[in-house]
């Protein structure tokens, strides 16, 4: 009887874990085929292999030195800190107006941000680009930390809104009674306070800022002011048969890797970050 | 130091009307504490003191100064709050120094000398380098006071401050903000609280507040020997006072009588009323005697400690003095 | 508290112009366009059509009746019909293999942080690598999934599956699929560990099977994240660009409404017709915002001040 029950358990154990490691494999073998790829050169590449058998650092060698992707990764760390830097520093007083103070209209107003993070990019591409040429910001960098506000905003204002309405009444009850402004609650009470929140918020809008592309294929239109997803994205031979896969996935995983060490290394903090803003409310 | 003046102060949130009316006057160097039970508008009324919530309509003078529209900090009070509040991020110090340094014109060196001045008062000194989260509740809420006291207020205000605190941590803060009233007797201190032991051991003044109107402002003991009303007789004083009313009452020629367990004496023969034990409760010092006397509640008579009552044993009782029962009328209001 | 009032309307005012110039004024912009004769060239001589650029019924003498516009355009319904194929298949595959990784993530194990962390790494990666690798794993010739499928004996010949119509749509999916499965596991697993653990205790010891219990307790409990989830996802896919344009240039058969009106505004120089084409876009996305504040039930105004 105990024995039967036994090989159940076993089997039962057994199928967990062929299901676990099936997950693990399917969501880690691209990348890793990816960077096995990046190290292979010359016809290296068109051998299908399974684990590294050869190892060359031409592509990133040529990544680094041909064409304009270190212009291009530095394109996209500008455009991505100063689009998180505006939305936060925009965020961070109307989520606290938004949390905090009563007022006539603030149900509505939730509800027009939240619906602003959900239109479709597409929807407003061509106004859009009115309002890039009027500025005279067509094909540079500002044009993209311009348009990106349209979704980092939201995101951050409607998570930051949710993370300050848990903040304890009391405490800044006891800033107002000691003579605190609104501003000097905002950057001396609640800020030391929510910065585990700023990290983890401007992380996310960091990493969508960083991984945008519609925008920026609209609005620039050279290499030199291209950012990487459409740098990677444009990447090509003269034919099909002669893409550069070796470079491309080089790029690819230069692009990656500060992406995944960043999430890997906040993984707790995203993870309560995007339940925070998709669930919640 | 100020003298308060509330005059017809309402308080309206949305369509309800919370406080509805209050006049009061509070003296300098005052005690007063504001009793009631839960939503009797205590807690709403102070904030409406503090500058936290604006008043609906009525005028709040701080020596004859009309203050409707000042922050609290200008109001010049301080306010120590049940959670305590104490700023997470901030040491014992800066917490108790934040007020000041957001006020423009204090030194550095006068800044350290009213914490430290205010640290000493409490004996907090040794744990102003710490987090609050490195204390345990009766300090934060030692911090939380010496906050109050750094900012050198007008009017100290306090809000249910003792209720988050376990039974004997509550006594001794007890002891230690009577004690402070003594040592600032200068300053105007208002304390909410729904504990009537608290306003009893506490007060220079007591104002009771029922459903957002004041029921009566009197010394402890006078409310305690002559209430205004059956619903201040039944809060004021522990055990409960007991309310005898109907046939049982025609004695005294008042449609309902109260008389404190404390006044009761248990008699063999001759008694006013008559009954059989319920229930006897001894808690050492004294004890407590539950007699059924055809009353909804049965009747309380405090006696010494250690003495015995068997349930079920009759037994009669009297009040030990005609003067120590009080008669109420229909509405509620004694008769004098 | 006046001040408070006074200072909230300070704090609002940076956002709200930011959001009223990058927002507000170009989809009020895009939709005047969708109703001009505009192109990209001369975005400020546009003259007002009408509904032309939507639908345009002409009779010629001959008495033959000429449909234009976007509602009377085949490749429009194409990319139209293309979008809701793509958001149902993709939200519906994302629902359930979500719902299995969340399961498994609920439950204690070895390994259970490892697992989290690689999931989010699918996630974390820019949709448009993600596109690239997975295109080179789908390469017809060097690919290392028609290798693998020959090996295992699943396939006879190796398959262009991103060139191929018939498969480019499942090619499409699958990537999709892998890249946003868990984020849809996130959020269902943060709707489990909201269930308290004491209903499962209770169930087990009323002796209901694990399958009863998952269908009786789990589903009920966990819909109101899940339906959110769903939602937040479908609205994500009905705007679908990235993937599709870097995976399947050029393809019919995965063309989606995003790609046709970017095309359109930008490459082929029918602004006017891309922006009505964005604009039709946008009610379609509308319509299921609404159903999501409806469905979400957001309650904005709990335990706040």
């Amino acid at each position: 009887m105990d024995a039967t029950i036994d090989i159940w358990k076993v089997t039962k154990t057994t199928l967990f874990y062929l299901l676990v490691t099936a997950i693990v494999v399917i969501a880690i073998f691209p990348f890793y085929y990816a960077i096995l790829t990046s190290f292979k050169s010359g016809t290296d590449l068109f051998r299908i292999n399974y684990w590294p058998t050869s190892f060359s650092l031409a592509n990133y060698q040529q990544v680094f030195t041909q064409g304009a992707f270190p212009r291009n990764l530095l394109n996209s760390v500008f455009v991505a800190s100063v689009t998180v830097i505006l939305a936060l520093f925009l965020a961070v007083t109307a989520s606290f107006a938004l949390s905090r103070v009563r007022f006539r209209g603030r149900g509505i107003l939730l509800m027009t941000i939240l619906a602003v993070s959900m239109f479709p990019q597409i929807a407003v591409l061509a106004g859009l680009f009115e309002v890039i040429r009027f500025l005279g910001i067509y094909n540079t960098p500002w044009a993209l930390i311009f348009s990106y506000t349209i979704f980092t905003l939201p995101f951050t204002v409607w998570v930051l809104t949710t993370f300050m309405r848990d903040l304890p009444v009391e405490i800044e009850e006891a800033a107002i009674v000691d003579g605190a402004s609104p501003w000097v609650i905002i950057t001396r009470v609640f800020m030391p306070l929510m910065w585990p929140a700023l990290v983890t918020t401007g992380l996310l809008a960091f990493i969508a800022a960083w991984n945008e592309f519609l925008f920026a294929l609209t609005f620039t239109v050279s290499n030199q002011t291209r950012t990487v997803p459409v740098a990677i994205a444009l990447l090509s031979g003269g034919s099909q048969y002669e893409i550069p896969w070796g470079i491309i996935m080089a790029a690819s995983v230069v692009v990656t890797v500060p992406l995944v060490v960043l999430v890997l290394i906040f993984q707790r903090k995203i993870v309560s970050g995007l339940t925070a803003g998709g669930v919640k409310g | 130091m100020a003298n308060l003046q509330l005059k017809d102060i309402r308080k309206s949130f949305g369509a309800v009307e919370v406080i509805k009316g209050v006049s009061l006057e509070i003296e300098s160097g005052e005690f007063m504490v504001f009793v009631g039970p839960s939503g009797c508008g205590k807690s709403t009324l102070l904030r409406l003191v503090a500058g936290l919530e604006d008043i609906t309509s009525g005028e709040l003078k701080f020596d004859g100064q009309v203050v409707n529209a000042l922050t609290p900090s200008k109001r010049g009070i301080a306010m120590v709050f049940q959670s305590y509040a104490l700023y997470p991020h901030m040491t014992v110090y800066e917490n108790m120094a934040f007020g000041m340094t957001l006020e423009k014109g204090h030194s550095k060196e006068e800044i350290r000398q009213r914490v430290e001045r205010a640290a000493d008062m409490l004996q907090i000194r040794e744990y102003l380098g710490r987090l609050p989260k490195q204390l345990s509740g009766g300090q934060r809420q030692r911090v939380a006071i010496g906050r109050a006291i750094t900012r050198d207020p007008r009017v100290f205000l306090f809000d249910e401050p003792l209720s988050n605190l376990d039974a004997a941590l509550r006594v001794a803060t007890r002891i230690e903000i009577a004690k402070l009233h003594e040592s600032m007797h200068n300053t105007t201190m208002i304390y909410v609280t729904h504990d009537q032991v608290e306003a009893m051991t506490l007060a220079d003044r007591i104002c009771v507040l029922r459903d957002g109107l004041v029921e009566q402002v009197g010394t402890p003991m006078e409310l305690y020997e002559r209430p205004d009303s059956m619903f201040v007789a039944g809060f004021i004083g522990s055990p409960k006072m007991n309310f005898i009313s109907g046939k049982l009452a025609e004695n005294f020629n008042a449609p309902t009588v109260g008389v404190r367990g404390e006044h009761l004496v248990v008699k063999p023969s001759d008694g006013v009323w008559s009954g059989s034990v319920i229930h006897s409760e001894n808690l050492g010092s004294d004890s407590y005697i539950y007699v059924d006397i055809g009353t909804d509640e049965p009747v309380v008579v405090r006696e010494d400690g250690g003495k015995k009552h068997q349930s079920g044993e009759q037994v009669q009782i009297a009040p030990m003095d005609a003067a120590l029962v009080h008669r109420f009328d229909n509405a509620g209001k004694p008769i004098r | 508290m006046r001040q408070r009032a006074v200072a909230a309307r300070w704090f609002l005012l940076p956002m709200m112009i930011a959001l009223a110039v990058v927002a507000g004024w170009p989809l009020a912009r895009s939709i005047y366009f969708s109703f001009t004769d505009v192109t990209l060239n001369d975005l400020y001589g546009a003259e007002w059509v009408g509904f032309a650029n939507y639908l345009q019924i002409r009779t010629l003498e001959s008495g033959r009746v000429i449909y234009r516009g976007v509602l009377a355009d085949p490749a429009w319904w194409n990319a139209v019909w293309n979008t809701v194929r793509f958001a149902f298949w993709s939200v519906l595959w994302e629902t359930i293999l979500g719902m299995i990784v969340a399961l498994v993530l609920n439950a204690e194990f070895r390994g259970r942080g490892i697992v989290r962390a690689a999931i989010l790494i699918p996630w974390a990666i820019p949709t448009i690598v993600s596109a690239r690798m997975w295109s080179w794993m789908l390469n017809d010739q060097f690919g290392i999934l028609n290798d693998l499928g020959m090996r295992l004996g699943l396939l006879s010949a190796p398959v262009a599956w991103t060139a191929s119509p018939d498969t480019a749509m499942l090619a499409v999916l699958v990537v999709d699929i892998w890249k946003t499965t868990p984020f849809m596991a996130l959020l269902i697993l943060a709707g489990l560990q909201m269930i308290p653990r004491d209903i499962y205790e209770a169930a087990r010891i009323d002796g209901v099977h694990p399958i009863k219990q998952f269908w009786a307790i789990t589903l009920p409990l966990v819909r109101p994240a899940l339906m959110v989830a769903i939602i937040f996802r479908v609205l994500d896919a009905l705007r679908i660009f990235d993937l599709i344009y870097v995976l399947t240039p050029n393809s019919a058969a995965t063309k989606t409404m995003s790609v046709l009106a970017q095309e359109n505004l930008f490459q082929f120089n029918n602004f006017a017709e891309g922006s009505a084409q964005s604009t039709l876009l946008f009610l379609l996305i509308a319509l299921f915002t609404i159903v999501y504040i409806w469905l979400g039930r957001v309650n904005f105004d709990a335990g706040d001040r």
